[in-house]
């Protein structure tokens, strides 16, 4: 084969080879961190998977913020306006988290019903609501 | 009055960016010197009118105006007047018409800084920025009037500018990153303008290239404020989230990265033109993607300020405008582009095509993880989030190899390396260095903090050490090849010494990145006054709280002094603020920073029913974090390489009488 043409493969075949083991690890990898949203209309129907990663949004309720004693383990209830998840964190919530505002909870649900949260995000101003929470209470009574 | 002159003069810059966008590109294809010398002219008047209107607004702002409604929804005139002055870029308006002004600077900078180049190359560089500007123009005039007027319900005081933006950081993050995302529109304009003159050899890219450069750097600097803001401001103590708005920074960074490597191999040896062509239009479209990201208020992030569809219409149809036009002209002359020389495969050609090829695939791993939830929520196939795991989990096996062919690189010439043995002595030598520094270093952190031995450590501490011995070496090496190492080390060329200090802070970076991943540790424990928690090696003792006034909130301050076996480190101070206009509760944390390590503490929420000594429990977050420094101060030592590299001889003009 001539020289440069033998060359032009090989650099062609590096590329090929590089981007086929990229493309299957990028795949593989992001199959494994997809976190769905729920609302929690469809997890009190039993529509979320249990043991796996997911996130839930709503709106938290009035009156439902509860600090466990003598440990930073904090409950609270998470709606829609339709159905309530009771939703349990250890460590401290963000800054602008407030009952009656929105706000997104990563974490696991568990068998009892009760969503497991490894992080709680809220809104980061009085006007901003995050996207998929205003989603969730669309066509929802909004008195409760 | 004041308002209204800073709007007639966004409003007079419409038509002479038209103007611009026009005439100096039909000058160079009809061969108009008239039109084509306009340029300079249009680009300075273009610019003197949007430092008026931003001056303007500045007035506004630092003038209390409250009937300015941008004024009203984000000042407030208890504010400082230094955060009164930043809160012209810290809304939505505000911030696009820096965009713009920083535009009409680089613009501006292309006309008068870039004499050396042919006239008809100049007008149509020209030409492509005044186009983007226009695009912007217009987004500002029709869906963000900075300037708008409250003429009814005049209030007394304003809303206040987000207490999270009350820093000193975000003084100088946006200018920084805008400086970079904007810059890159300028190696954009030389593809497009090479594209439409058919002229693709070396010479555009020795043009772009210090252009590129500057960019860059201000890009580094940008995220890396930004990331250090992040640190000390949101209070959580991590230095980067994989937040969608973050990666629309670092998607233009990556192609930034690339193109600045791929440029020196289209200029000194002719090959990769059509992909380093490919890469400038990539660059300044991944900026446009950010800026789409951000502004449109799609994505749930500290960045997206209130949102409205048609702002995100607008830019989505500009962005598919530029992105399209772009990638058709490039599909019409691409064809014709011939990359010349022939290189072996042992050359730095093909270290600079691994380059390409790995940020190539970071950029991909970074765009998938980012649009794959708009896509997907967008089709209605559920509403998804990509976890950091996945960007963790794919940049760790990118960066090994990139550290690994890092090093070697320097040492590989053109074309083809024959004297490659003579380099073997010196790697050795590296990798020597680097693995007593690897195995004594992980042996020390060990014992410094988690009592194991770290693999991971080890091969951060090897590869970083490896990269920066191998090309210190070099440099040693390079400089005693001449008649003696001090006279060497004079002839070096600049644009070398850039690459040396930028590749060593490459190596700084990754090395503080693997560390604080590996070694950091965070506790959330309940604190009353008197309580002790014990991180790692050190011991943090709450020792009072009280409460003062700053000037437009009210605090509550802890005391928390901190010893490392039994011996006094530092006293810390976090502080919780609650500020008035806005009713906002924030958290400032306080840091003893150190090269080898961050002390870090954030004060939580109050817990009231822990009542035992009648004050009360706090929540309270106690880190360590060890070489945190490490990821700002390389990325200090990138932007310095890369404003550096521009300084070079072969850079300054030798004919200034052209014009």
């Amino acid at each position: 084969m001539h020289p440069a043409r033998k060359q032009r493969l090989i650099i062609v075949a590096i590329i090929v080879v590089g981007a086929s083991v990229a493309t299957a690890l990028i795949g593989n990898a992001l199959k494994q961190n997809l976190n769905l949203f729920y609302e929690p209309t469809r997890i009190v129907n039993g529509e979320a998977p249990v043991g796996r990663k997911i996130r839930v949004g709503g709106m938290v309720k009035e009156g439902s913020l509860v600090r466990l004693p003598d440990s930073l383990t904090a409950q609270f209830i998470v709606t829609d306006y339709e159905a309530e998840v009771i939703v349990e964190y250890t460590g401290i919530l963000p800054d602008m988290f407030t009952e009656q505002a929105g706000t997104v909870a990563t974490g696991i649900l568990n068998e009892d019903g009760l969503f497991i949260a490894e992080q709680v995000l809220a809104k980061h101003d009085e006007t901003y609501m995050p996207p998929e929470v205003a989603a969730a209470l669309k066509d929802k009574p909004k008195s409760y | 009055m004041i308002p209204e002159i800073g709007h007639f003069a966004l409003l007079l810059c419409l038509p002479i960016a038209i103007f611009l966008a026009c005439l100096p590109l039909l000058g160079a294809q009809t061969d108009r010197v008239l039109f084509m010398r306009a340029g300079p002219l249009l680009a300075l008047g273009q610019w003197l009118f949007l430092l008026v209107s931003f001056i303007c607004l500045t007035i506004a702002f630092l003038s209390d105006d409250f009937t300015v409604k941008l004024v009203t929804m984000h000042s407030n005139s208890a504010l400082p007047w230094y955060f009164k002055f930043s809160a012209v870029w810290g809304n939505h308006e505000g911030s696009l018409l820096l965009w713009v002004f920083i535009l009409a600077s680089w613009t501006l900078a292309v006309a008068f800084a870039s004499q050396s180049l042919p006239m008809d190359m100049r007008a149509r560089v020209l030409s492509v920025l005044g186009m983007i500007s226009i695009g912007f123009i217009l987004f500002i005039i029709f869906t963000s009037n900075p300037f708008e007027r409250l003429l009814l319900n005049l209030v007394s005081d304003g809303n206040d500018l987000n207490p999270l933006l009350q820093d000193i950081g975000l003084i100088m993050h946006p200018p920084m990153l805008y400086v970079g995302y904007v810059g890159f529109s300028v190696a954009f304009a030389f593809a497009i303008a090479a594209l439409i003159s058919g002229n693709l050899d070396a010479a555009w890219a020795r043009w772009s290239r210090p252009w590129t450069n500057v960019a860059w750097a201000f890009l580094t600097v940008g995220i890396a404020l930004g990331s250090w803001w992040a640190y000390y401001e949101l209070g959580w103590g991590g230095w980067w989230f994989w937040d969608p708005v973050e990666n629309a920074s670092l998607m233009p960074w990556l192609a930034g990265t690339a193109l600045v490597h791929s440029l020196a191999a289209t200029e000194k040896r002719g090959v990769f033109r059509s992909w380093t062509v490919l890469l400038a239009l990539l660059a300044f479209s991944l900026s446009l993607l950010g800026t789409f990201l951000v502004r449109s208020g799609i994505l749930v992030s500290v960045h997206a300020f209130a949102s409205d569809p048609t702002r995100g219409l607008f830019i989505l149809a500009f962005l598919v405008l530029v992105v399209g036009g772009s990638l058709l002209l490039y599909a019409i002359k691409a064809p014709a582009i011939r990359s010349a020389a022939k290189f072996s495969l042992l050359s730095r050609e093909t270290f600079l095509l691994l380059n390409n090829i790995i940020l190539a695939i970071a950029l991909a791993v970074v765009l998938l993880g980012t649009l794959f939830p708009l896509i997907s929520s967008a089709l209605d196939l559920g509403s998804y989030s990509v976890g950091p795991p996945y960007f963790n989990a794919m940049f760790v096996p990118l960066a090994l190899p990139m550290l690994v062919l890092m090093g070697f690189a320097p040492f590989i010439n053109w074309k083809r390396s024959t004297k490659i043995i003579q380099a073997v002595p010196i790697w050795l030598c590296s990798v020597a260095i680097a693995l007593l520094t690897a195995i004594f270093g992980a042996l020390a952190l060990a014992k410094q903090y988690d009592q194991s031995f770290h693999f991971m450590a080890f091969v951060t501490i090897l590869l970083s050490t490896w990269l920066l011995a191998a090309t210190l070496l070099h440099l040693w090496s390079k400089a005693k090849n001449q008649q003696g190492f001090s006279a060497g080390i004079k002839k070096l060329s600049i644009s070398y010494w850039g690459m040396v200090i930028a590749h060593s802070g490459i190596a700084i970076t990754a090395l503080g990145i693997g560390l604080t991943s590996i070694y950091a540790q965070q506790k959330d424990v309940r604190m009353v006054v008197g309580d002790e928690v014990s991180v790692s090696a050190y011991r943090y003792q709450l020792t009072s709280i009280d409460t003062f006034e700053g000037p437009n909130y009210s605090g509550t301050r802890g005391n928390i002094s901190v010893y490392k076996n039994d011996a006094f480190v530092a006293t810390l101070q976090p502080e919780k603020r609650f500020y008035y206009a806005a009713r906002n509760v924030m958290t400032e944390a306080a840091i003893d920073a150190g090269l080898t390590r961050d002390l870090y503490v954030a004060l939580g929420e109050y817990l009231e029913e822990g009542a035992d000594s009648g004050e009360g429990a706090w929540a309270v977050r106690v880190h360590v974090k060890p070489f945190v420094r490490c990821i700002w101060l390389g990325a200090i030592f990138m932007a310095a390489g890369g404003l550096l590299a521009v300084f070079d001889k072969r850079y300054r003009q030798r004919d200034t009488a052209n014009v």
